[in-house]
């Protein structure tokens, strides 16, 4: 079953265009069912995973390479697959309401739901070359769902700084996997788990870890790779709400909170990963607060939420994986709505600038409390999910040491001014005074408050429910993530302790940043300016050194000097014959002075003077006759030497190269004159002279070989009894190697046809200025008009 | 080029040419010849028949346009490898039969058929590039 | 026999290889022509050199009898010699209307694809 639900998604991207185009934006209801379907079977998992079980399953894939097409699902993996699912079905009804009437809308639809089978994929594989398969997956698809709006340069532009940038992610973590299959020998995830010591303990260990963060790091936008995703605010909003904060940027966090028992409990883990997290939660929330555009403020606070995430799957103690767990799950609910939120005020009032729209409380009442709702789980206020994700955060961090204050102190921050932007973005476009918005405002339809709605609601009720939440969800996947059983038991009833405390203190510093937000702005936006130049130009600057390196590079090479790129290439060749003869000591004996007939003789000398005559040739006639010459002496030393057949084609062959050359020479004032400079001339020489002795040394070698005569004795022996033929070449033509033969009068034809391609293309201006008069036509008098009709009966 | 000689024995000699070419594509299997031997004699005879007379009435001569006799032999090789797996046994295997007709006994075969499609492949795309070629003369 | 058709093949590739040095299309034509009787001439050398017998099984034998030329190189080098022949044909009329449109003989001049300035690629997405 799970097998099958791995492809579900696809098939719904295949056939979503054309329900679309039947449907229109109704499509969304049909399409939605797909992944809500999903979300009811991995339902069917949970009471199995909360007591504890593990679901593996598979196929080899590539046997012989010990891999298997394989899925792994425990608590962390289902959890993460009913928040792709879950949030996936919300999502394509919204998408059905925000992009109605757009006239790519199937496409929409496509790719989000290819997106959501490749993070599916990616949660739920076991195997490692799978992970990084639909690792890669998500990369690829996430390009496509930025650059939808691929008309506007600053979509493409954020489509490929995503795409580089997680891309690149994508390789090191291969790199990652691959040197962690070769340490521990192991492929799949699920067999991983239980053998991190033969990881800790390898001397590549660090390496490995360095590298799987470079994948981490990169998709979960951790500073300094932060930057593509503000960027990828370009998406469409749907696109904003489920891949660059529920979903795709978890991967990462997945990624390392999967690989918390293989990789964790170590010194580099345990200080790498909260200080890289920190820091991200600060500059994120800090950079938030400079903004006032709805989504990008957002934006940073994801980058921030994933931060913390970060940190607290590094800090090492269990209360800290139980705060990031919850927090994860309470992120994905409050964050997805809030971006749905931000995208009706755009879609309904035209304008998602906080200091441009306010007062659409009235307007638009639903989304206004679906913002209320996320906002307080945001926040982290009671009877909220946030608030026990909060809670249980500041139980994981809050202990005595330097390294925990600082720690806590960081998070506090953190929060607090994630607070602020949360009820910014909640409350400030629907408070205060209405602006005359630039289009009449009104609250959306069922497919665009639905989604809000219910996330919002989720916050609540899962709170309200924790007991039975924590049993289903929150324990087995802080159990996956610690490596052993643990339990979650945090309550909404608030428990008077330092926890408590710190949230108070979290809520002050919020309501503190919230009034002061404008001058934090200005003060913040005036640092940044003072600072200039940030990782988001430093990739406008590495993408064009690419571009004007490979621009040199291009106009180095490939320089448009035919005469350079033949020299390059037969100097190279001389080399790769001469050097490895030379390394190897492979010379050839001196050979004994060859005793031939002298009508032998005489055809070798006939065909050296033909071709030292091409190359002295004057003027055409000779250059012609010359390579005539030269063609038949060849045709009779095959004749001497036993191929009768050989000679004859030879034979004919020359005489159409004369021909046809002649045809064509004589209708061109082309001079087969050497026009080099004479310095040119024995440059070019050497070279020749070189390649020449390097092929005379090289059959020489050859020829002391003892050959291999299995083959020929094969077609001697079989020439008559099988094929029924004497003549052994023409057997071997068409009969043993016929489809060689095949090939071959098939490049003939194709050649035959380029030729006639060629010759009838019209030329762009008169060939007379060209061609020698012509000569008299052969039938005396001939209308313009007969040689067309003959040309178009030639056609 | 266009002596009187020349246009004189030209017919002559590209009939006989015609005609040798065939003789040396049959005779191809056991002794020195075959398609593409044949096919280059052919082609041959109508580039001197062109020379001496023109191209139209080579054009004319052969009926069909020189591509096309190309594109027949191609399809006739691919004939001769398809009839094998009427038999059953893997593309391009050699298939004979000894019909006897009038008393006489014939050997006719795949090979054979195979090799009169190369012999069309190379007369054709050689004389389809030679009448080009020569065509040009008159613009 | 063997070592005099090495040395002439080596006289071959050294022939065609200079005239293909050259920036004149006519003369590189020419270097290609020659170009393919060289590697004939090689591949037929590798599969060894006999006098005068031909492969062909007698009338009244089942098999060759005595020492016959190698079958196999000259299965090889005839194909060889027909489609380096179409490629010489097709080499020539690429010269011919080549130069009809363009003008020139000399592959320096021949700048369609290559400009000479070339500007550098654009800098944007």
């Amino acid at each position: 079953m799970t097998f099958y639900a791995l492809f579900v998604p696809f098939i719904a991207a295949l056939f979503a265009p054309a329900l679309t185009r039947v449907f229109k934006h109704n499509a969304a209801w049909i399409l939605a069912l797909a992944p809500a379907g999903l979300f009811v079977h991995y339902l069917g998992y949970v009471e199995g995973v909360s007591q504890g079980e593990r679901f593996t399953g598979g196929y080899p894939w590539i046997p012989s390479f010990n891999v298997n097409f394989s899925w792994l699902v425990d608590g962390l993996s289902l959890t993460f697959a009913l928040l792709i699912t879950g949030i996936g079905t919300l999502i394509v009804l919204y998408s059905g309401g925000y992009l109605k009437g757009h006239r790519h809308q199937g496409r929409f639809f496509s790719f989000i739901l290819m997106f959501m089978g490749s993070m599916q994929g990616l949660v739920l594989s076991d195997s490692f070359l799978m992970l990084f398969v639909f690792w890669e997956l998500t990369s690829i698809t996430s390009f496509l769902l930025i650059g939808f709006n691929h008309a506007a340069e600053r979509s493409r532009r954020a489509a490929l700084q995503a795409l580089v940038v997680t891309g690149l992610g994508g390789l090191s973590l291969l790199a990652g996997l691959l040197l962690i299959r070769n340490i521990t020998g192991l492929s799949e995830l699920s067999l991983l788990l239980s053998s991190g010591d033969l990881l800790r303990d390898s001397p590549f260990f660090i390496a490995a870890f360095v590298l799987v963060l470079g994948g981490a790091f990169t998709k979960s936008a951790q500073f300094p790779f932060h930057f593509w995703l503000p960027n990828a605010m370009e998406a469409p909003t749907p696109v904003s709400a489920y891949l660059h904060s529920a979903t795709m940027v978890k991967a990462g966090v997945y990624l390392l909170m999967r690989l918390n028992p293989v990789m964790g409990d170590t010194v580099a883990w345990e200080t790498v990963l909260p200080v890289f997290g920190g820091a991200t939660l600060i500059a994120g929330t800090l950079l938030a607060m400079r903004q006032t555009d709805l989504k990008l403020m957002l934006a940073y606070t994801t980058m921030a939420s994933l931060g913390l995430l970060v940190m607290l799957t590094g800090f090492g103690t269990e209360k800290a994986i139980e705060g990031a767990v919850l927090y994860l799950i309470s992120h994905s609910m409050f964050k997805g709505g809030l971006f749905m939120v931000a995208g009706n005020v755009d879609h309904e009032s035209g304008t998602r600038d906080i200091s441009k729209v306010s007062g659409l409380r009235r307007a638009m009442p639903i989304t206004f409390a679906a913002a209320l709702l996320a906002a307080f789980s945001m926040g982290g206020l009671p009877p909220f999910f946030g608030f026990l994700a909060k809670e249980e955060i500041y139980a994981g961090l809050a202990f005595g040491d330097t390294w925990s204050v600082v720690f806590t102190i960081v998070a506090i921050v953190g929060n607090g001014l994630m607070f602020a932007i949360g009820f910014a973005v909640a409350l400030k476009p629907f408070l205060g005074r209405k602006v005359v918005a630039p289009k009449d405002v009104h609250e959306g339809p069922v497919l665009l408050v639905a989604g809000p709605a219910v996330l919002a609601l989720g916050g609540l009720v899962s709170a309200l429910f924790s007991g039975a939440f924590h049993d289903w969800f929150s324990s087995p996947m802080a159990s996956a993530v610690t490596g052993h059983a643990a339990e979650v038991t945090i309550t909404v009833v608030p428990h008077v302790g330092l926890p408590l405390y710190l949230s108070l203190a979290t809520i002050a510093l919020g309501i503190a940043s919230y009034v002061a937000i404008a001058p934090v702005r200005t003060a913040m936006a005036s640092l940044l300016t003072g600072f200039g130049w940030g990782p988001d130009r430093g990739f406008d600057q590495v993408i064009a050194g690419i571009v004007r390196l490979s621009g040199a590079v291009t106009r180095f090479i490939q320089n448009g000097r035919l005469e350079a790129y033949i020299t390059v290439t037969f100097v190279l060749m001389v080399l790769a014959i001469l050097v490895p003869m030379g390394i190897a000591g492979e010379w050839p004996s001196m050979p004994a002075f060859p005793h031939l007939f002298f009508y032998e003789w005489a055809v070798i000398l006939i065909a050296a003077i033909g071709l030292f005559a091409v190359i002295m040739a004057k003027d055409r006639l000779t250059a012609i006759v010359s390579l005539g010459v030269q063609g038949f002496a060849v045709a009779v030393l095959f004749m001497l030497m036993g191929a009768p057949d050989l000679s004859f084609t030879q034979f004919m062959v020359e005489t159409l190269s004369v021909v046809i050359l002649a045809l064509a020479m004589t209708r061109l004032r082309l001079s087969p004159q050497d026009h080099r400079a004479p310095v040119q001339r024995v440059f070019d020489g050497a070279i020749a002279l070189a390649a020449g002795g390097a092929f005379t040394l090289l059959l020489l070698r050859v020829l002391e070989v003892d050959l291999d005569m299995s083959l020929t004795e094969f077609f001697n022996t079989y020439s008559l009894q099988v094929a029924h033929g004497r003549n052994i070449v023409n057997v071997i033509l068409v009969d043993f190697r016929g489809i060689d033969t095949f090939g071959e009068i098939a490049v003939v034809m194709v050649s035959g046809l380029a030729i006639l391609a060629l010759i009838r293309v019209l030329p762009k201006r008169s060939r007379s200025a060209l061609t020698e008069p012509p000569a008299p036509p052969p039938e005396a008098a001939r209308t313009a008009e007969a040689i067309h009709a003959e040309v178009r009966e030639a056609n | 080029m266009r002596t009187l000689i020349f246009r004189t024995v030209a017919p002559y000699l590209a009939s006989l040419m015609i005609l040798f070419s065939i003789f040396v594509l049959l005779r191809g299997h056991n002794e020195p010849g075959g398609g593409f031997i044949g096919g280059l004699i052919a082609a041959s005879a109508l580039a001197i028949y062109g020379i001496a007379f023109g191209v139209s009435p080579v054009r004319r001569a052969i009926r069909f346009h020189p591509m096309a006799l190309s594109g027949f032999g191609l399809f006739l090789a691919a004939i001769a490898g398809i009839l094998s797996f009427f038999s059953g046994v893997p593309f391009l295997t050699g298939l004979w039969i000894y019909p006897s007709i009038f008393g006489v006994d014939l050997a006719l075969s795949t090979p054979m058929l195979f090799d009169i499609g190369v012999y069309f492949v190379v007369f054709g795309a050689i004389t389809s590039t030679a009448l080009a070629l020569e065509e040009r003369e008159r613009d | 026999m063997e070592t005099a058709i090495t040395i002439l093949t080596g006289l071959f590739f050294a022939t065609s290889i200079y005239l293909m040095l050259s920036r004149h299309i006519i003369r590189i034509l020419l270097g290609v022509a020659i170009l393919g009787n060289a590697v004939n001439l090689t591949i037929f050398t590798n599969g060894r050199i006999t006098r005068e017998a031909p492969p062909i099984i007698p009338d009244h034998a089942a098999v060759p009898e005595g020492v016959i030329a190698n079958p196999l190189p000259q299965a090889l080098v005839l194909t060889a010699i027909v489609i380096s022949f179409s490629f010489f044909a097709f080499l020539l009329v690429l010269v011919f209307r080549s130069y009809q449109e363009i003008g020139t003989d000399d592959t320096d001049e021949m700048r369609e694809a290559e400009p000479r300035d070339e500007p550098a690629p654009p800098l944007g997405y």
